[in-house]
């Protein structure tokens, strides 16, 4: 390995490290910036942190757009509508997640199994939905969930129900929505572990005396770990802060993150709180991954 | 003695295709039994219907007298060494091989006995908590044969035992092996392509080609007495002559072939003028510039191609017609009086005990 890296490979190496700095850390900071001011009072949100009126420097940080998502001032001292907010991002994230894996590890293990020859298609079955417009998609879904939609009259017709089922605008209608439109992003990385796997293992367990479902449940599942943290993260992280899927087919209970910032940022004009708000659910994502990683690598050594 | 393992007419077939072709074997206790043949041959398939992982298309399988076709390979009394070991990379060398004796619901404390037996027989005590990535080769193996060897199978199968390792290792580990395997009194069954590894790890080798078994016998009986041309070319080096008996007695034959006639010091049940051919190894062919005493198989050629081994040279003599023969000469003295050089003639012959009739 050469120590000193060529005009083309730092070029390669760097340009999507520039294009990370561009478009991802510098509207971090300029979120973060925006969440330490006033908006009261006509603050412009990007006046200078540090002010030098009078020669005394101070330090313009005001964190009460963050103190105000834990605790609006009220005597009851229940949660706040961020808190809850939160929390059910959270929830119908970490749910989907479950539904993604629960769908998609059958899915993709039955993918990583078949003939070499027909998994090209079966792969562009999964991807095919991306040839469609994802708005149009969630679209087509109001259209099968509707009370006179596609689902209900089918059951009608079949005489299972009497009444159409209210579906559409419910939790379920957003989790199915969700489920649907992050399934490709986890079958995805665990049809790539699951199909890299050595199959003589299993051989080995059965030679062992494992039965069929001892050698999937103590070879299989630990060696496809790293496909389901991957397909979990690309699945709960873009989840939690899902705006366009529950404001589409989302009741209008459970309000999650995504819909709270929107309402900040373009109803009230708040931007420091929507940036606060924001800046509170990456780390709220962040701290979890960040100790998994350190637990990993704490057993790996 | 009747057989500890037998298989009868097994066959299996692949898309109509016979990959094991009507195989009937008997595997005595304790034996070691080694089936030989280069890779396609069908050994492999054989091996993996003793596992339990493939079903055989007709023919039975009996072990200690029950019949186990039918078993799926997680019951079978049976373990396998699996070629390159297939180790569990995500467990340690402990939990590998208490893998299988947590599976019959060992308790604990036993459990945790077996394995420190195995670490002491295979001398890994000191690798217990290390992962198979991080072992070397000829520990890798010897952590497979512990595992295979954890729940005291009654039949032990090794798929290529020694194939992953480097020459040199595997000249010391076959050695090794051999012995653990022989202290634990276990029945064995191995595949492998090599036949100095079947040579020297078997009590006796089958030797195998397209499915079927063409001679099974110790490893000296397969060398001395090769059965078919295909055996005798097989294993070791050969001289094959091609001719027709022209003289069959009780103890001795004839067979006239384009180079002279062959005398051969043991009868064969065959008809006068039938073609059969006549194996002689190269190393039981004398080479010298000198015309010897009477002998009854001399004949005259010129040197084409010497290579000198070290331990033994090689000869490659041209006889009348243009055929080469090979001929070895071991190396004895330091000192080479008359030393023999390319394109020289030369007389070579043979003991009339040398040459093995062959027929089929």
């Amino acid at each position: 390995m050469q120590t000193k890296f060529s005009l083309g490979r730092r070029f390669v190496i760097g340009v999507p490290y520039v294009w990370l700095l561009l478009f991802f850390a510098l509207p971090f900071f300029i979120l973060l910036r925006i969440s330490v001011t006033d908006m009261g009072g006509g603050v412009d949100p990007f006046a200078p942190l540090i002010d030098t009126t009078g020669g005394a420097w101070r330090l313009m940080l005001e964190f009460k757009n963050y103190v105000r998502i834990f605790s609006d001032g009220d005597a009851s001292g229940g949660p706040t509508i961020y808190v809850d907010a939160y929390k059910t991002s959270l929830k119908y994230a970490a749910l989907t997640t479950l539904l993604c894996l629960l769908i998609g590890y059958p899915f993709a293990y039955f993918l990583a199994r078949c003939r070499p020859t027909v998994r090209p298609a079966l792969l562009m079955l999964v991807m095919l939905p991306f040839w469609t417009s994802f708005l149009l998609r969630i679209a087509a879904w109001k259209g099968i969930l509707a009370d006179q939609g596609v689902l209900n009259n089918f059951l009608l017709w079949l005489g299972v129900i009497e009444t159409p089922m209210v579906m559409l605008y419910t939790d379920v209608s957003m989790l199915v929505g969700m489920t649907y439109v992050y399934l490709p992003f986890m079958i995805l990385p665990l049809y790539a572990t699951l199909v890299k796997m050595d199959l003589r293992l299993l051989e080995a367990a059965h030679d062992l005396g494992a039965s069929s479902f001892k050698a999937f449940w103590l070879i299989t599942v630990p060696l496809s770990k790293v496909g389901i943290v991957a397909g979990c993260m690309l699945v709960f992280i873009p989840a939690v802060g899902e705006f366009v899927i529950p404001s589409l087919l989302g009741g209008a209970e459970n309000i999650m993150i995504g819909r709270v910032v929107w309402d900040e940022m373009f109803r009230s004009n708040n931007w420091p709180r929507a940036s606060a708000l924001s800046v509170v659910m990456i780390v709220l994502i962040l701290v979890p991954l960040a100790l998994y990683y350190r637990s990993k690598d704490a057993v790996e050594k | 003695m009747s057989g500890y393992l037998q298989t009868q007419q097994l066959v299996k077939r692949f898309d109509g295709v016979a990959a094991v072709d009507n195989v009937s074997l008997t595997i005595n206790k304790g034996e070691i039994f080694a089936l030989l043949g280069s890779s396609g041959c069908g050994k492999s398939t054989l091996l993996r219907m003793l596992a339990g992982f493939e079903t055989p298309t007709s023919g039975r399988i009996t072990l200690a007298g029950s019949d186990i076709a039918a078993m799926p390979p997680y019951e079978r009394p049976i373990n396998m060494m699996f070629q390159s070991y297939a180790l569990f990379p995500h467990l340690d060398v402990w939990d590998n091989i208490a893998f299988g004796l947590k599976r019959e619901g060992m308790p604990k404390a036993q459990v945790a006995q077996r394995v420190d037996d195995m670490l002491r027989l295979v001398q890994l005590q000191d690798f217990a908590k290390r992962k198979p990535h991080q072992l070397s080769g000829g520990q890798q193996q010897r952590v497979a044969l512990a595992r295979s060897l954890a729940k005291k199978p009654q039949l032990l199968l090794l798929d290529e035992p020694l194939g992953a390792l480097d020459k040199k290792l595997r000249e010391r580990t076959q050695f090794e092996l051999v012995n653990i395997l022989e202290s634990v009194g276990v029945t064995c069954v191995m595949v492998t392509h090599d036949q100095e590894e079947a040579m020297a790890m078997a009590t006796r080798i089958a030797v195998m080609s397209q499915g079927r078994v063409l001679q099974v016998g110790t490893p000296k009986e397969i060398y001395e007495y090769p059965n078919c041309r295909f055996v005798a070319d097989f294993i070791g080096n050969v001289n094959l002559w091609e001719g027709t008996l022209a003289l069959d007695a009780a103890d001795r034959c004839e067979v006239k072939t384009a180079h002279g006639v062959v005398h051969v010091g043991h009868g064969i049940s065959g008809t006068q003028g039938m073609a059969c051919a006549v194996a002689i190894r190269p190393e039981k062919i004398n080479i010298s510039k000198n015309r010897p005493a009477a002998v009854n198989n001399l004949f005259t050629a010129t040197v084409r191609e010497i290579a000198y081994f070290g331990s033994y040279n090689t000869f490659i003599v041209e006889v009348q017609g243009g055929t080469t023969v090979k001929i070895l000469e071991a190396n004895t003295s330091r000192y080479d009086s008359g030393e023999i050089t390319w394109n020289d003639a030369v007389f070579f012959w043979f003991d009339e005990t040398a040459p093995v009739v062959l027929t089929q």
